[in-house]
Order: structure tokens, then sequence, then C-alpha cells
């Protein structure tokens, strides 16, 4: 999640003053806005070594843990909001992830690359996995290992009792609320436990 | 990098009596210290490095003995902990044998060497005896206190002990408390000294001998478990000394003897045993959960306006990664700012001395948010 827009619009998600856990919160950008703009506080996990360097040169909290070992370092409903934006196609352990995020959070917001985005559907029914500015990678080396839409999220959290209160997606930047799951290639979703 | 050169330590006397937690005191007692860097007219850029087990004041540059510092690779002008912003000083605690009134002085109530009868010191007292000495070098509040494995436990200690005295809170290869294990290997040391026929109850000094084979036993097991199994055998592994086998059981055959030997001989040199048996106590004491039914959060509490940076190495068994999360878990129940790397590095606990990039970056990164909040801005070398 490069891009600036991008970033504020998921930023503004965020209840002000809110205490933030950011899972696999990359070089602490978004952190970094959420505490300026916003009066955040919280925390980023990451995994890699020159991500933490970048959370650690900005000032922002990082703990460096495996979001696949879980997440016992955090106790039930201690922060307003866990994010995981861009994160949870990397996990193997998704839907446990989920779980997690409500069970440390009051609100849980995720982004993920929507795979229904139309120019996906066209490479695949030409037979070929798309390879586009959202999901840039071959399928061969891909860290993407869950790949999802936006339509199948809807059913997983259906199926995990969570609340969706607000889901959009997102594409050059703007919000996309009309046809989503064909229009958008970022699906971002905010659920509560239900 | 630059050295911070040569330096020269120095004492400090304190007449009145240290307090101590076993609920004995220090009549009166000597620090010995030194300093690098510049303190600047807000006083505010000064850090202390709190030693580990067999460390001294000695952190950087070269003493009048040529040796060079424990930590001179992070400390000095343009290291990860630069002397050309911060004022930094290292400190020996009460109790070792590098300077700082210990067993080997003279206790003044009988005129004797302290020997034994030296007073069990803890972390606590220690942190205790180091407020002292930086409220006598006239700075009201560290920007940071750092330290390394028992360096550690008491930049912890100052954190939880006297949270108004310092900004930032740097625990790099530490514990909240010693394992089972590890005080089963601090009692196999303490037993080895002992039971050295030498040691006469620690009043050796009297007989004019040194129990130099439990010094040699007790370093040897240390050092045992400050290095990884990787390591170990990476550097020695079944490597012989000679060409052939000697089929002896008392004979150096494998070349991680000859080291573990030499590196026994090297200390029981240098190293005093009633030091050793105090040191390795404080460790087993230090348990700031205790007093507070086993909860190492509510122990943290005092400190929720502090910044703590905790770094641990994957392959530190001594002091795993594991135990380090329990402090950043009790930081964060705390909500207290906290950064926590974990180095994937392959030395075991020794890491935390050596130069690895990784862990040398994020502390560099750490202390120049350090400089940052607490106006510690570059200045000419103090030392070339």
């Amino acid at each position: 999640m490069s891009e600036r827009r991008d970033l504020q619009i998921i930023g503004d998600l965020v209840p002000h003053g809110s205490r933030v856990l950011d899972l696999g919160c990359g070089n602490g950008e978004l952190l970094a806005w959420l505490q300026r703009h916003k009066g955040c506080t919280g925390y980023g996990i990451e995994i890699d070594d020159a991500n933490v360097l970048a959370c650690v040169q900005r000032g922002v909290n990082v703990v460096q843990l495996n979001l696949e070992e879980g997440l016992a370092l955090f106790d039930d409903q201690s922060f307003d909001v866990v994010l995981q934006i861009e994160t949870l196609q990397h996990l193997r352990n998704a839907e446990r992830m989920l779980h997690e995020t409500v069970r440390v959070g009051r609100i849980g917001i995720v982004s993920f690359p929507n795979f229904a985005h139309w120019p996906n559907r066209v490479r695949v029914v030409g037979g070929r996995m798309p390879v586009t500015r959202a999901l840039p990678y071959e399928w061969y080396d891909t860290p993407n290992i869950r790949v999802g839409t936006y339509a199948d999220f809807e059913v997983l959290a259906r199926k995990n009792g969570l609340q969706i209160s607000d889901a959009f997606g997102l594409q050059d930047g703007r919000v996309v609320r009309t046809l989503p799951n064909l229009l958008a290639s970022v699906a971002v979703f905010k659920f509560e436990r239900s | 990098m630059a050295s911070v050169g040569r330096v020269t330590p120095q004492t400090m006397h304190f007449d009145e009596p240290l307090p101590l937690r076993s609920g004995a005191s220090l009549p009166s007692y000597s620090l010995v210290y030194e300093t690098y860097g510049r303190l600047n007219a807000e006083r505010s850029n000064a850090v202390l490095v709190c030693h580990a087990l067999n460390a001294s004041h000695h952190v950087a540059g070269v003493d009048e003995r040529g040796a060079t510092g424990w930590w001179d690779n992070l400390v000095g002008p343009g290291k990860p902990l630069d002397t050309e912003r911060f004022f930094v000083i290292g400190v020996n605690n009460p109790g070792s044998c590098f300077g700082s009134t210990g067993p080997t002085h003279l206790n003044p109530a009988t005129g004797k060497a302290w020997g034994a009868d030296f007073p069990v010191v803890t972390v606590e007292d220690w942190v205790d005896a180091q407020v002292r000495l930086v409220e006598r070098l006239g700075i009201p509040k560290l920007a940071a206190v750092l330290g390394g494995s028992l360096g550690g436990m008491q930049a912890l200690s100052w954190a939880m002990r006297h949270p108004e005295r310092l900004e930032h809170c740097i625990a790099v290869a530490t514990a909240p408390n010693l394992s089972a294990q590890n005080i089963a290997f601090n009692e196999v040391a303490r037993r080895a000294i002992v039971t050295d026929p030498d040691f006469h109850g620690g009043h050796f000094y009297e007989h004019g001998v040194v129990p130099k084979r439990g010094l040699r036993v007790a370093r040897m097991i240390g050092h045992i478990t400050y290095l990884s199994d990787d390591a170990m055998e990476a550097k020695f592994g079944r490597e012989l000394r000679a060409a052939e086998l000697g089929y002896s059981t008392q004979e150096i055959e494998f070349q991680i003897e000859s080291y573990l030997r030499h590196q026994g001989d090297k200390f029981s040199a240098y190293f005093d045993a009633n030091t050793y048996l105090l040191i390795t106590r404080a460790l087993d004491y230090f348990d700031p959960a205790r007093e507070h039914g086993g909860k190492l959060a509510a122990a943290f509490a005092p400190a929720r306006d502090k910044r703590f940076l905790v770094v641990s190495f994957t392959t530190d068994w001594r002091f795993s990664p594991a135990r380090s999360r329990e402090i950043v878990k009790a930081l964060v129940d705390n909500r207290i700012a906290v950064s926590y790397a974990e180095i994937a590095a392959p030395h075991g606990h020794d890491a935390f001395l050596l130069e690895d990039p990784r862990y040398h970056q994020a502390m560099r990164a750490y202390f120049e948010t350090v400089a940052a909040r607490v106006g510690a801005v570059k200045t000419e070398a103090a030392h070339v």
C-alpha cells in the first residue's frame, strides 16, 4: 500500500485517539500518519528486519514478531483498532488471524488485493494468472499465499460472525462503492465482533 | 570507526551508607567510573551504561593498561551510541573486583579484607548506588540507561525504581528473571568455587592463595552458555588438537577443550572468586515481579511514560527471545512505548557484545530518536 491516498482513506476509518495495533505494519508509514494526524497510539508488528529498522527510524513503536505465531502478546480487547493492511494474503492462518483481530481489538480493518478485479478475471479467462499493479508477482514467486476476492471476504466474515460496518474497494486512490468486487483492485473491510 | 581514545577511570567516594535489599548496608563505598563525550549545557544528553557479569566501568576507548572497552564497538564518536552527541557514563558496581568497593577491599569494621563477609548486593542495590553517582555528576535526568544481560536487568530496574530519573530504557539480551536452568548453571559455578580447597570459606586472601580451579570451572561452564550450539560447531566442531587421538582421559584432545581451559585460565587470573559468587547471586535474585504477586506488568507500572527498546538474539538460549517477549508483554500491558527487535544472529548470548549490522543499525536508529527527543546535538569530538 504505497499510495498515499489509499493510506489516508484507510487512516480515515480509524477513530481519532484510537489505540491501534497494526499487524504487518511495514515501514510504519500508516502508524506514523495516524499518530500525527489522528492522535493515535499503539504498536506495529513486523517480521522483516529492514521494516523494523524503518519503524524505529520513524519513531514508531514496532514489535518484531512472526504473525503466524499468533497474538499471545496482546490481551483481549486491549486495542480500539487492529489493522491488517495488505497483510492477510501473506498469512497461512488467515482465518485464525481474523479471530485474533476481534479478540484483541474492538474494530478490525482489513485490506487485501481483490482477485476478482476485472483485469484479473480477463487474465484468468485468457488462461493465465494475473500480474497487475495490485498483484505484481508471478504465480511461482508470489508472497500472496491467500488469494481471495471482495465477495469471498464477505462470506468468510459471515462464517466467523463478524459484523461488517463498512466495506468498499480502492482503485487508483479512489473509493469504489459500486460493484467493488469487479471494479476495485483492493478490498477494504471494517468490522466488529457481532 | 573512531574510538574515544585514551580514557582514565575516575573514582567517586560516598560517605553515606548504602542501604541494601538484604537489610544490611554498605557503610561507605567508592565507585569507579569512566565518561565519554561532553555533558551538554542542558545536562540532557547523559547515557548510563550498566555492565554485565564480568565487565566493568571500562566501556569504551583504551585504558592505561592498553585494554579496549568491552562495548567499544557500540560506544564512540560516530558509533551507534555516538559520543559526539551523548555524554556516556560507564560505572563499576559495588561488589566488583575492578575498583569499586568490593570483597578485596578492607572492611572498616575489621580492618581486614571483606572477603566472603561482603554484604550480598542485588541489582536494585547497584541501581541505587548508580543513582547517587549520576546525582553527584549533576545530571537530573538521564537520556537513557542501557545494558545487556545482567546490565539489561539494571536498565529495567532503573525504569521501575527511578522512572523520574530517565527518559529511555534500552535492555538487550536480558530477562525479567532467571529460569531454573539459569540458576542451575550459576549454582554449578558457585559450587566449583566454594568447594575449591583454596577458597577457605571466602577468606583466601589471608592465606595468600586464589581458588583458581573453582574459578576456571565456573568460567568454563559460563562460557558454554554464552555461545550457541551452532557458533561452537562452526568455531571448533570436533577439531582435534593433535593429528592423532591420544587415548587419554586427562589430556586435551579436542580444540573446544583447549579453548575452554584457556578461557578458564585467563579468567581465574583476574577475577575475584567472592565477586563471582556475589554477581551470580544478584542475577539469581533479580525478579521484579516477585513483590507484585508474580505480575511483571505491575512492576513496570511506575514506568508508564518512559520509552523502551528491547533487543534479543534468536540463538541466545541463556536469555532467550521468549524472555524478552515477556518484558515486551509487560510493557504493552501498561501501554508503554516500546520497540522490540529480535535479531537473527548466530552467536548466542555473546551476540550482544558483537557487531551484527542489523543489531547495530537498530541501536543507532533508536539512539537517533533518543537524541532528537532530549536535544542531544552533534558537537566536535571531545576525544580524538
